[in-house]
């Protein structure tokens, strides 16, 4: 079966200057495969070449090289965009039609007809609980409404694939716990999801796989639970009734040592100790734990340091 | 062509609900009922005069809506972003321009039904007061031929929609403006460019003003109001090639249009 999507060196440059143009590479030889089903989060920070990479995707920008597929078949195609939704980065729309208007619109542009294009059209609106303000034009829409309106319209054809650049942008916590399941219903509706964020939290709630962008290259891509930056590292240990016997002996080990008082101390252990071995020896001792918990790379530390990577090795170039 | 037609009809409410259009038409309107003033003025010459005023009316307001509507109408979809979610559905980048000029004919067409309409009333208005000097509703009152020069109005107003089409699939609203004024103000100077040959021997000034008479629009046969008011003879022949001309002429900015449009980056 052919990849829901698929890139290969897809690479961009966008013309800077204003008289004498150079070529800025926004992106840069980017290979990747989504399958039919996945949730894939496309991570990146500010300025990583996420939304060029939609855009490529959209047919809004053209690549400078490389290929892009959608179901095995080119950008643009028609019978792809049928089975298509795509969420714009800053959705704006028609400020003089209504919501309602809008998805009827946009209805009648995949082929619904009569009372088939209004029932879709509200149907949607009702999925991202858009109300009575639906009759009201987008003009007056705040921008996480309008947003809202955003996701609906993506998803007025029940797309297969549906492609959401920051689909929790401008949302309040109820819409993005919204949005949330509306990924999961999505995926559980059979169909694949492509979303770009730099919010990891979603990412990480979310996504049976992803892919990190900085600088418009790839740094790294697979399932989270799998990632070796993710692996626990250490364990946060702290114990109460510490005698001086057993601190010497927490020091030999620990990374980290820190005393909190009446007797409590924080201890950081590397992960070649297992927690089993730690509460015996704490026992053993006359102590007693009050918590045991595993040190985990974050995705925030994980951007953080891919990040900087990539930035050290643009400045070697 | 569903969606042609779909596109063309959201074009087509935009425009409706475009306060700047009302006050455009009703400004032709009151212009046009105006005239019958005017009319009053210059004894004897009245109907002639309000024909005359009203044909004027409806071809500057008429460039007015297609100017004006006709700028906006790509260049705002592309600064404004709303061509992102337009293009990801099953809509070609042909399909969006072919769209967008079949609205803006629609609104074109409506406007000018509109001043027409209130011309015909004025003129029936005069003819039932017996302001004419046969009372009753006298053919020469009510002169089907104007339909005619109307008609033209409305060819030579597609093809500068089509103009106004075309560079603001490129350039900015302004910028689209002048150049669109500039290509209809030289298109109807542009008989003038043929006779060049006579007042200069320099071959490359002689180029480029051929090149300039093919590559312009003539707009000067599209204009019969003096004719048609004068009640003159208007060959039919004439009268199609002029049509065939327009149809032509704005064809060819519909390809060049989408031609530009399809290989732009929306950034
Ligand atoms: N039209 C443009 N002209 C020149 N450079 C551009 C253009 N659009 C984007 N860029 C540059 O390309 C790079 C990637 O931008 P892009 O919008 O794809 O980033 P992003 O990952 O979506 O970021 P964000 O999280 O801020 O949305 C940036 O460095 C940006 O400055
Ligand atoms: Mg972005």
């Amino acid at each position: 079966m052919a990849a829901a999507l698929a890139t290969d060196d897809l690479t961009k440059d966008y013309r800077v200057g204003f008289w004498r143009t150079r070529p800025y590479r926004a992106l840069d030889a980017l290979t990747l495969q989504v399958q039919p089903g996945e949730v894939f989060g496309f991570l990146g920070p500010n300025g990583a070449g996420k939304t060029t990479t939609l855009k490529i995707l959209m047919g809004l920008v053209f690549p400078t090289s490389g290929r892009a597929e959608m179901f095995g078949r080119p950008v643009g195609d028609l019978h792809v965009k049928r089975r298509l939704g795509y969420l714009p980065e800053q959705p704006y729309f028609y400020d003089y039609l209504t919501a309602e208007e809008l998805l009827i619109y946009f209805a009648g542009l995949f082929g619904y007809r009569g009372a088939d294009r209004r029932a879709r059209a509200s149907a949607v609106l009702d999925e991202v609980e858009i109300g009575a303000e639906r009759r009201r034009p987008l003009r007056t829409f705040s921008k996480g409404m309008l947003q809202r309106v955003g996701i609906a319209q993506a998803l007025v054809n029940d797309p297969e694939l549906v492609i959401l650049d920051e689909p929790m942008s401008g949302l309040d916590p109820l819409g993005r716990r919204a949005v949330r399941a509306l990924i999961l219903a999505l995926r559980d509706r059979g169909s694949t999801v492509f979303f770009s964020s730099h919010v990891l939290s979603d990412a990480e709630a979310l996504c049976s796989r992803v892919a990190i962008l900085a600088r418009g290259r790839l740094v790294t891509e697979g399932r989270l639970a799998e990632m070796l930056e993710f692996q626990v590292r250490g364990w946060d240990v702290v114990v109460a009734g510490v005698t001086p016997a057993l601190q010497a002996a927490l020091a030999a080990r620990a990374t980290r040592m820190t005393a909190i008082g009446d007797g409590r101390c924080a201890v950081e252990l590397p992960s070649m100790y297992s927690p089993e071995t730690i509460a015996a020896d704490v026992a053993s001792a006359g102590a007693s734990i009050v918590s045991i918990n595993p040190i985990r790379a974050t995705l925030e530390d994980l951007f953080v340091q891919q990040v900087a990577d990539a930035a050290r090795q643009v400045e070697r170039r | 062509m569903r969606p042609i037609a779909l596109i063309a009809v959201n074009v087509f409410r935009e425009s409706v609900r475009d306060k700047v259009l009302y006050n455009l038409v009703l400004f032709a309107v009151a212009l046009i009922g105006a005239s019958y003033v005017i009319g009053q003025l210059t004894a004897g010459q009245d109907i002639k005069i309000i024909k005359d005023l009203g044909l004027a009316a409806i071809s500057l307001f008429g460039l007015f809506i297609a100017v004006f509507i006709g700028i906006g109408l790509v260049s705002k979809e592309v600064e404004k972003q709303s061509v992102y979610a337009l293009l990801a559905k099953p809509v070609t980048r042909t399909d969006i321009v072919l769209g967008k000029y079949a609205g803006l004919i629609l609104t074109l067409a409506v406007n000018l039904a509109v001043m027409t309409v209130a011309l015909y009333a004025v003129l029936a208005v005069m003819a039932w007061m017996g302001m004419h000097p046969t009372p009753g509703l006298d053919p020469a009152t009510l002169d089907p031929g104007l339909l005619t020069a109307i008609a033209l109005i409305f060819v030579e107003l597609a093809v500068v929609t089509a103009i106004a089409l075309f560079f603001s699939t490129f350039s900015t609203p302004m910028l689209s403006a002048a150049l669109t004024f500039a290509f209809f103000i030289a298109g109807r100077f542009s008989t003038d460019l043929d006779h060049f040959n006579t007042v200069t021997d320099s071959r490359a000034a002689l180029w480029l003003t051929t090149g300039l008479y093919w590559v312009l629009p003539n707009f000067g046969p599209f204009d019969v109001r003096a004719e048609v008011v004068h009640g003159q003879p208007l060959p039919t022949g004439e009268i199609l090639m002029t049509v065939l001309y327009g149809v032509l002429y704005t064809s060819a900015l519909l390809v060049a249009a989408t031609f530009v449009f399809s290989r732009r980056d929306f950034k």
